[in-house]
């Protein structure tokens, strides 16, 4: 089940492989104020922890980590 | 034949042992450092990488360019560095530039980094050179080799924009006391 959350921006990181997902969305954390929550698409299986690791690192808050079919769907809210 | 009888009763060999007791606080390293010593297309492939993905961490990195690895971060369109033809000679054997790496296997003569390049394109990979310009624009830090850079006769306008200043092991090794993690690829 995925939540629906008014998501400021948007990262598709679809097709894109590792450390892409990462790299792009940290691009676009970097002109975003606090509290956007940001949606990436992802279909590298790596993201997952990736991600994980990625949030517990920044301190920025990973809020849903879903998938649907191959696209992982990851819903992060900026510190 | 008579069997060996035991002296002793068998101490079980698993035995659980106590979790020790951790009141040292957790450590964090004050940031990531690369010594990027080979020229090599794969070694240079995961030192950028690294890099890059630790600029996108929020960490604090920096990237000690040496030896064979000095002519990575020579730019893609010099052909030939040095003053003298023994570093003239040395540039046409080791060619400079990031997109001019060989890999230390399999090269067969451009053909494995020619397949490589060819397959990191299809699986969408970010190459050594976007990754370098990812990782300079996420604020990790390039500090090149003042030893290398004399011995290969490198001048400053030679290396790609965004270097630091060239530095020694003293600094290199400083970082180190001061908690930075040091990988050496």
């Amino acid at each position: 089940m995925t939540t629906t959350l008014p998501t400021g921006q948007q990262v598709d990181a679809r097709g894109l492989s590792c450390p892409m997902p990462i790299v792009k969305t940290a691009t676009l954390f970097r002109t975003i104020p606090s509290g956007t929550v940001v949606e990436v698409l992802a279909t590298d299986p790596g993201s997952v922890k990736d991600f994980e690791a990625w949030t517990r690192s920044t301190g920025n808050e990973l809020i849903e980590s879903t998938k649907q079919e191959s696209v992982f769907r990851f819903l992060i809210r900026k510190v | 034949m008579t069997t060996a009888t035991l002296e002793r009763p068998i101490t079980p060999v698993l035995e659980p042992t106590p979790e020790p007791k951790t009141d040292k606080p957790e450590t964090k390293s004050a940031g990531l450092l690369l010594i990027n010593y080979s020229g090599e297309l794969e070694k240079t492939w995961a030192s950028m990488l690294l890099a890059s993905t630790a600029g996108a961490m929020g960490m604090k990195c920096k990237v000690f360019i040496t030896f064979w690895g000095f002519q990575t971060m020579v730019k893609d369109s010099k052909r030939i560095t040095g003053q003298n033809w023994m570093q003239k000679m040395l540039s046409v054997m080791q060619r400079p530039g990031i997109s001019h790496r060989k890999l230390s296997k399999m090269n067969f003569l451009g053909m494995g980094p020619w397949m490589i390049n060819h397959l990191a394109k299809e699986y969408k990979d970010a190459t050594p050179k976007e990754l370098l310009e990812i990782a300079l624009s996420m604020g990790v830090e390039f500090i090149p080799c003042q030893m290398t850079m004399d011995l290969f006769g490198i001048k400053p306008d030679d290396l790609i924009e965004g270097m630091g200043e060239p530095v020694g092991a003293a600094t290199v090794l400083g970082l180190i006391q001061d908690g930075w993690t040091p990988l050496f690829i």
